[in-house]
């Protein structure tokens, strides 16, 4: 038999991780009790985090905005602060799974468990998002790309907890887009995904612009010799066909049961093409 | 190990003592006989076993006996009430929205959600707010129209349709 605890405050969440080290950490329960059963007996016991009042809800300073770990999909999907500031990310999290999995799923989950094929993840590179981890010991914040290290892999010591996702207010982008390819519209895991976010004037030249890929490399795919291509140009054909010549070459995909590597390769630069035309006059 | 459990089922409180890593989804089938609740998948992909927590849509085959603690839990067999049909469930009925029966519970518990948060849906909302339920049967034209009969019946007070 194994134990399931559900603190509600992080200092009962530590108390019990004094007692239990190696206890697994989950929130809504969408990745771990699906890998997770009916292995449970052999791999406890386990601390529920969803109910830990310092990891839920979405609030703001002068200059960032913390999304606890432990708010919902479908809380951060309704939240004001969220789809003014972040509709990139709102965006992405309306992708997930469906109605009942975005009201257990959590940020933080989609962040520890690291997929590649984690929806939120592309945004959260795209906007310089933070991380931040907090142990009996101490505190510590990273980028997020740091944070992930390989698929299914993340910086997380034992006994510490990811607490929040802090992205910056300033971003300065007026034109975004998320699109995801996968094998239906609901439930479904992607097979490739692309996050795209930039300044651009009014005629539609780009100031700055960012790129995310998800399911095609080990990690979120990003590119700065791809980013940049945009820069000074429009998103015009000739432009957009440099910039899939760059993404065919950069990403790494796998073939899995859902798509072949090479599937994943084409659809991957064929996802920029999409944006012909895009960011005028917004 | 059994750890004391409170929460309240369909109105009325539960206490029992239970393996906190027991899934909700036997708990309430096995442990408490509401065998209303079905399991499709087993890995929260169809719906099946979708339950009211605290009147949001939950899957009952990912969640732990633990996390029922102190929570207000509707069952299929706890959505209608004094012993009439929920609009949900007559719509369902009006509208034969019912192949097999085995997705209907879940189906039904998802519209009920749903319609809380979506009071006057699209046809287009409505699809995407029962993407998670599928319908082994196919049947999903049917329900949703149900699910559109519903609303407007909800809208009305109750008594339309």
């Amino acid at each position: 038999m194994v134990d399931v605890r559900v603190p509600s405050s992080l200092d009962e969440v530590f108390r019990l991780l004094r007692e239990e080290p190696s206890a697994r950490l989950f929130a809504g329960g969408t990745d771990v009790m699906v890998r997770s059963f009916p292995d449970t007996l052999r791999r406890g016991p386990f601390l529920c985090l969803e109910r830990v009042e310092e990891l839920r809800g979405v609030n703001e300073s002068a200059t960032e905005v913390r999304i606890g770990a432990a708010t919902r999909l479908s809380e951060l999907i309704a939240s004001p602060l969220v789809a003014d500031r972040f509709p990139l990310l709102r965006e992405a999290a309306r992708h997930i799974g469906a109605p009942a999995v975005r009201n257990m799923g959590t940020l933080g989950g989609n962040v520890c468990t690291a997929s590649p094929a984690g929806d939120t993840l592309p945004p959260l590179y795209i906007l310089d998002a933070d991380v931040e981890l907090r142990s009996l010991t101490g505190q510590r914040r990273m980028p997020i790309s740091a944070f992930i290290t390989g698929p299914g892999l993340t910086q997380l010591e034992e006994g510490e907890v990811l607490c929040a996702v802090v992205i910056g207010k300033a971003q300065g982008f007026n034109f975004h887009h998320f699109e995801k390819v996968g094998q239906r519209k609901a439930m479904a895991i992607s097979i490739a995904s692309l996050a795209f976010a930039a300044r651009t004037g009014g005629d539609g030249t780009v100031v700055k612009a960012r790129c995310a890929f998800g399911s095609v490399a080990p990690t979120v795919f990003t590119s700065r010799v791809l980013d940049d291509t945009f820069s000074g140009k429009t998103l015009d054909r000739d432009v957009l066909e440099r910039a899939a010549a760059i993404i065919r070459e950069g990403v790494d995909p796998i073939s899995d049961i859902r798509a072949s590597m090479e599937y994943r390769r084409q659809v991957a630069a064929n996802l920029i093409m999409r944006l012909e035309g895009a960011g005028k006059d917004r | 190990m059994k750890r004391k459990i409170s929460f309240l089922l369909n109105g009325s409180p539960v206490a029992m003592e239970v393996d906190p890593s027991r899934r909700a989804v036997d708990v309430l089938r096995e442990d408490l006989g509401l065998t209303g609740t079905k399991e499709g998948c087993g890995s929260g992909e169809c719906g099946a076993c979708s339950i009211l927590v605290d009147d949001v849509v939950k899957l009952s085959c990912i969640m732990t006996a633990a996390q029922l603690e102190g929570r207000k839990i509707v069952t299929i067999e706890g959505v209608g009430q004094d012993g009439e049909l929920h609009p949900v469930q007559r719509s369902f009925v009006e509208r034969g929205a019912i192949q097999c029966g085995f997705c209907t519970p879940g189906m039904v518990i998802a519209a009920v959600g749903f319609l809380k948060e979506n009071p006057d849906p699209t046809r287009e909302e409505i699809r995407a707010g029962m993407s998670g339920n599928i319908c082994r049967c196919t049947g999903y034209e049917k329900i949703i129209d149900a699910v559109e009969d519903a609303a407007a019946k909800i809208r009305g007070g109750g008594s339309g349709g």
